[in-house]
This record gives structure tokens, C-alpha cells and sequence, in this order.
């Protein structure tokens, strides 16, 4: 995992006095941090600092308290998300009476698909070949982690965020997540990682920035 | 114009809303209680019979001002939720949740006073006329309003949602009133109508002007009771709500 | 159509519903059963004499395929809530509305038309006029994708909760009395031999605004509950 060492003048993801309250209680913030295209970013913070919140608000799902979310240099909203932000929440969101297969099909007629990878590929690549075709409800929950992991892969998103992707992943799981990170990273992408510290990356030292819930 | 918005912000302000409702909404009652004390007496007592339906006509007082505040109420409450989902503003939001039970209240004194009154004119308890049926799809649009609101945890997201739906409910009002008007005159056999088409007396008239006064008064009087409550229920935890409670001499 | 444009998403949204749905094809028929049994008490409590029976059958249709479908609504955002799909829905870079149009589309099409499938039957069992039965059934047409737009914009501000059945049907009952009036006006007037076309036609004119109204709100709504 590296960060890049030339950073490009206009950051893909910059936050201003971000901040995010529920029901008038503080749930993060006020934060200012920047992301930089190929940097890899490590949102650290014990249970229930706000760091799902935070990944909800960066993209867009929540409207922000306080502060100006932007990327790539113009205000994010829903609006202008344009094939550019990636989530990948706690729940996967993929359908259980669907295969595999076709829950892919579906994010790659919703968010188009990258050049060069076709889903049979994607599901080759997190090591569930075999398993196109079977009803995701059928699969543990590390595979169908791994069906989302696919997704990532398969559709075009500058901005990753992803909010505890190691959860339910055995070793090589974990590998893979970092390997997917890695390419990511080289290939020009950005991605915000959240872990609460159980899992740390195993390979480079990616930027960490910490998030508490404020006093 | 400077001015003008800066009051309005002001206004808008959390600890300068509770002031100032506590300060008002005593003088509001005292008004709301001797608008009706001489409303009811003009009403009760002063108007002379009516033609046809002698004294018991007489609910009407109570019945019409209910009945034109509840559609009053609603009003304002998706004025409230507009500029409460628009502008983000608090108080609006507050106003417009605090208003919905007020209204529901006089929707069902309407509907209460309005099933009297037709007890002694055709002897029974409820008739599906226009006025009436319009009325009671009112009472469910106020209750939806309170159920979304208290069925969301968060208050503020409550408060959206359940303003969200008073806006759609706004809309809808209108299209009930033609549509249930529409529906009476289907089904001739029960047109019944609480109030005929007949000019009102001056004598019958003033009284119903004070008593829609006076309920105007009553309502902003228990809206801005209600509203400093949520208000500080909402804002515990901030500075000026616990100084308040304790200048009230209570526990924060 | 290429993948990742407007259209493609939507043709992806109706197809992965539809699939969906015929996964699981024996709970389709839920409503009709459900109507069936509501329609089937009624003889039961008025008894069985035609006269009555056919005097009340439009109505009695109408009203049980209304209730039916109120009971039917729940399914339209619950699964995907549940597993997380519809955050990628609201996320995703093309007009929510339009999406949720979609869905809702698929929804009429797979609770709403096997009801006005079943229409007739029903219709028969409580001896409607056959004369009547055609505008039953164009009311039925015009009425039922209203249901479904307007019931979409209130399940969207009930969307997650747990047993919102009473609270959802509250919210619907005051924006369902127009439109239910109107459909049984139709067939009441139809029955009586008077002219019915009217309030066909305002259901229609309604059900044209609805399609352009009603997902723009079942967005704003979504997008307010979705937290």
C-alpha cells in the first residue's frame, strides 16, 4: 500500500469542518482532511466514533451537518455522483434469491462496468469461480463479502469507501481486500477504509486518520 | 428589510422563542377565555332562536369555529413543515409538530359537536354528509401525522418525515372536499346538510366571529405551550435549556 | 443499450425485481387469495340473496382489492432495505425517481394486474351486473397504478419500521377515499344506467399528474427516511 508520493494539485476528496449531529447529539466532526488520487486512507476509531456515519456522509447518502464535502474540485451532491463514488457498506447489498452472477449483472446496468473485466472474470479474481450460479442466501457471509469485493471490481468508481471490508474475511480474504486496494491505489482510484482496529493492514503503512466521537 | 430579517432570525432563535411564547401564552389563554365567555354568552344566551331548528341550533357556535380552525390548524402546520423541510429551521419544525395534536383536538370536537347536532335534527348519531365525512378524513390525516412522527426515533428526522406528509396532506384536502362533495350528490337519498344555505342573522353572526377569535387565540396559546415543551425537550442538552429549567426551579 | 446509462439502469432495475419476483412465485398470488376470502365473507355476513349482493359487488371488489393491495405495499421497499440494496439504489448516478418508478412499476405488475386478473371472478361470485363489469375493470385499471404511485410515496416515509402495517394504512386511507370514490362511482352510475365516463376520466387525469408527482415525492420521502 503506498501513497503516492506525486500528489495531484486538486485532491479527489476534500472535507472542510465536516461535521454530522443526530438528533442534536455530535456524532463526528468538525473535520478537515484531504484524499489525493492513489492514496489509501485508514479511518481509525473505537466502535461507535462515527466512522460509518462518516462514510455515509462523504458519499452523499447524508447531507452533513456542518461543512462542504468536495470532489475533484466541485460540491458533492447526490446529484453529480456521476460513476465516481463506491460504497461498500455493512450489509452488502446483494440479493439473496439472485445468483451471484446476476446481482453483478444488475450493479453493472446500474453503474456500468470498467473496461476489460466482465463479471465471471470479477468473480474469478476474489476466488469464488464456481459459484456463478449459485443463489447468493446460499453463500457465508465471507462470500458474499467476496461478492461485493467483486462488485468493486467490476464497476467505475474513483472514490472507494469502504466501511470495515476485512469483517467476515479469512486470511486470504484479507489479502485479497489489500491486493484490491493496491490496484485501486495504482491505478489512479482513492479509497477511505474504515476498521476499528482489529484487522490493520498487513502490507505498507497507509495514512491513518483518526475519528472520535466528540466529547 | 434589514430589520425585518434579523427579527425573523431572532425569532427563529431557541432560547428567544421560549421567552417569548412563555411571556405571551398567558395573556393568549386570558384572551382565548374571555373571547369565549362573551362569544358563548352572545351565542347561548343574546341570538334569538332559529327559525327552523329553534335552540338546537346553537352547537353551531362551538361546532363552525372548531371546524374552521381545524382546517386553519392544518394549514398552518404545512406552512410550518414547508419552511421546516426548505430551510432547515427548528422552531418550524417544532410548530409544526406541536400544532398537529391541537389540530386533531379540534377536528374531534367538530366531529363530536357536529354528531349532536345532528342527534335532535334526524336522530342519529352520525350522518355521511359532505361537511362531516370531509371532516373525519381531516381527523385521519392528523392522526397519520402524529403516528409517523412518534413511530421515528430521531426527532428531527421525525419531524421531516411527518412535516413530508403533511405537505402531501395538504394537497390532498382539497381533492377530498370535491371528491366527498362529488360522492354526496351520487347518493341523493342522504343529503343532509349541517348548515343550510340560508343567509345567517347578524345577531347569529357576531358570535361566531368572536368564538373563531377566540379559538384563534386558544390555539396559539396551547401551540406555544407545547412548543416551548418539545423545545426543551429537544434541546437538553444544551446550556441555555438547563439554565432555563432551573430559573423554573425543576431538575435538568 | 450501454451499460451504466439511464436506460439500461432501469431496464436492470425492472428485470432484477421481475426475476426477483418469480423467484418466489408462490407468494405472488397472496393478494388474490386475500381478496378472494375478503370477498367470500361477505355473502356470509348479508347473505346470499342476488339482489343485495349484486348491489354491493363493485364496491365490495373495490374495496377488497384496496385492502389487498395495502397489505401487498410492505414488499415494495422491504427486501431491499433489508439487505442493503436500496443504499446502492439511492446512490447510484441516475434520477431516483425514475428508479422508483421502476420498482413500482413491477410492483402494480406483479400484485395489482393479478387482482384485476381475478377481478371478474370475484365480480361473479357476488353477482355483479355483467354490463358492469367492463367499467369495473377499466376502473380497476385506472385505479390500481394510482394505489401503487401514491402507496409508494407512503411506504417511502415508513420504509425499515418494524410492523408499520397500521401506520402505513393510516397514512394511505386519506389519499385512497378520492380515488376509491371515484372508481365506485363509475360503477355505481354504470349500474344505474347513467352516464360513468366522468369519473373515469378524472381518475385518468389523476393517474397522469400521479405519474409524474407521485415518484418525485416517493424520492423526496426516501431520501428523508434513509439514515
Amino acid at each position: 500500500m503506498q501513497t503516492s508520493p506525486d500528489h495531484d494539485p486538486i485532491p479527489l476528496l476534500e472535507a472542510r469542518g465536516l461535521a454530522f449531529a443526530r438528533n442534536d447529539e455530535p456524532v463526528f466532526g468538525p473535520l478537515d482532511f484531504r484524499l489525493f488520487a492513489g492514496e489509501v486512507v485508514l479511518v481509525e476509531g473505537d466502535n461507535g466514533a462515527g466512522k460509518t456515519t462518516l462514510l455515509k456522509v462523504l458519499s452523499g447518502l447524508l447531507e452533513p451537518g456542518e461543512g462542504s464535502i468536495e470532489l475533484n474540485g466541485e460540491a458533492l451532491t447526490l446529484a453529480r455522483l456521476s460513476h465516481q463514488v463506491a460504497l461498500l457498506g455493512h450489509l452488502p447489498g446483494l440479493k439473496g434469491d439472485l445468483t451471484a452472477l446476476e446481482n453483478l449483472r444488475f450493479a453493472t446496468g446500474l453503474g456500468g462496468i470498467r473496461a476489460g473485466i466482465t463479471p465471471t472474470l470479477a468473480l474469478g479474481s476474489v476466488g469464488l469461480e464456481g459459484y456463478e450460479d449459485v443463489p447468493v442466501r446460499q453463500l457465508s457471509a465471507g462470500q458474499r463479502k467476496r461478492v461485493a469485493l467483486a462488485r468493486l471490481l467490476l464497476v467505475p468508481a474513483a472514490l472507494w469507501l469502504l466501511d470495515e471490508p476485512y469483517a467476515n474475511l479469512d486470511r486470504g480474504g484479507i489479502d485479497l481486500v489489500n491486493r484490491l486496494l493496491d490496484d485501486h491505489a495504482r491505478r489512479g482510484g482513492a479509497a477511505l477504509v474504515t476498521s476499528h482496529g482489529a484487522y490493520a493492514f498487513t502490507s505498507g503503512t497507509p495514512r491513518r486518520l483518526p475519528i472520535r466521537r466528540p466529547a | 428589510m434589514n430589520t425585518l430579517t434579523l427579527w425573523f432570525h431572532k425569532f427563529g432563535s431557541p432560547p428567544v422563542f421560549h421567552r417569548i411564547a412563555g411571556r405571551l401564552a398567558p395573556w393568549l389563554y386570558a384572551g382565548a377565555l374571555l373571547g369565549m365567555l362573551i362569544g358563548l354568552y352572545g351565542g347561548l344566551v343574546l341570538a334569538p332562536p332559529d327559525y327552523q331548528q329553534s335552540d338546537a341550533y346553537r352547537i353551531i357556535f362551538i361546532h363552525v369555529p372548531c371546524a374552521w380552525m381545524s382546517l386553519f390548524i392544518y394549514f398552518f402546520m404545512a406552512a410550518n413543515a414547508f419552511v421546516a423541510l426548505v430551510w432547515r429551521i427548528k422552531i418550524s419544525e417544532i410548530l409544526a409538530m406541536a400544532s398537529a395534536p391541537i389540530g386533531a383536538a379540534f377536528t374531534a370536537i367538530t366531529l363530536a359537536t357536529g354528531s349532536l347536532w345532528g342527534k335532535p335534527m334526524w336522530g342519529t348519531w352520525w350522518t355521511w354528509d359532505a361537511r362531516l365525512t370531509s371532516e373525519l378524513v381531516l381527523l385521519f390525516l392528523y392522526l397519520g401525522v402524529i403516528g409517523l412522527n412518534h413511530a421515528i426515533e430521531d426527532r428531527r428526522q421525525a419531524a421531516r418525515a411527518a412535516g413530508f406528509l403533511a405537505l402531501v396532506g395538504v394537497v390532498n384536502v382539497p381533492i377530498v372536499h370535491f371528491s366527498v362533495n362529488w360522492w354526496n350528490t351520487l347518493h341523493q337519498g342522504s343529503t343532509v346538510r349541517l348548515i343550510g344555505p340560508s343567509a345567517i342573522d347578524a345577531s347569529m353572526l357576531w358570535p361566531l366571529l368572536v368564538m373563531a377569535l377566540a379559538t384563534k387565540l386558544w390555539f396559539f396559546a396551547s401551540l406555544f405551550v407545547r412548543a416551548r415543551n418539545d423545545l426543551l425537550e429537544l434541546e437538553a442538552g444544551k446550556e441555555w435549556a438547563r439554565a432555563e429549567v432551573l430559573r423554573e426551579g425543576g431538575t435538568p | 443499450m450501454k451499460p451504466g446509462s439511464t436506460g439500461a439502469a432501469c431496464m436492470a432495475v425492472i428485470r432484477r425485481d421481475l426475476t426477483l419476483c418469480w423467484r418466489r412465485r408462490g407468494d405472488a398470488l397472496n393478494p388474490v387469495l386475500f381478496a378472494l376470502i375478503v370477498v367470500t365473507l361477505f355473502p356470509f355476513a348479508l347473505g346470499p340473496e342476488p339482489n343485495q349482493l349484486s348491489r354491493i359487488a363493485a364496491g365490495v371488489v373495490l374495496v377488497a382489492i384496496l385492502i389487498a393491495g395495502v397489505l401487498a405495499l410492505d414488499a415494495l421497499f422491504r427486501s431491499d432495505h433489508d439487505d442493503g440494496a436500496l443504499e446502492q439504489l439511492v446512490l447510484s448516478p441516475h434520477p431516483l425517481p425514475l428508479l422508483l418508478a421502476c420498482k413500482t412499476l413491477v410492483h402494480w405488475l406483479t400484485t395489482a394486474l393479478p387482482l384485476i386478473v381475478a377481478a371478474p371472478l370475484l365480480a361473479g361470485m357476488l353477482r355483479l351486473d355483467p354490463g358492469v363489469l367492463p367499467v369495473l375493470l377499466g376502473a380497476l385499471a385506472l385505479a390500481t397504478p394510482l394505489l401503487s404511485l401514491l402507496g409508494a410515496v407512503c411506504v417511502a416515509l415508513t420504509v425499515g419500521m418494524r410492523r408499520s402495517g397500521m401506520l402505513l394504512a393510516l397514512l394511505v386511507l386519506p389519499l385512497y377515499v378520492p380515488v376509491l370514490i371515484f372508481a365506485a362511482g363509475a360503477c355505481d352510475a354504470a349500474q344505474a344506467g347513467l352516464p360513468y365516463l366522468a369519473p373515469l376520466l378524472w381518475l385518468g387525469a389523476a393517474l397522469v399528474l400521479a405519474l409524474v408527482l407521485a415518484p418525485l415525492a416517493c424520492a423526496a420521502a426516501l431520501r428523508i427516511s434513509i439514515t
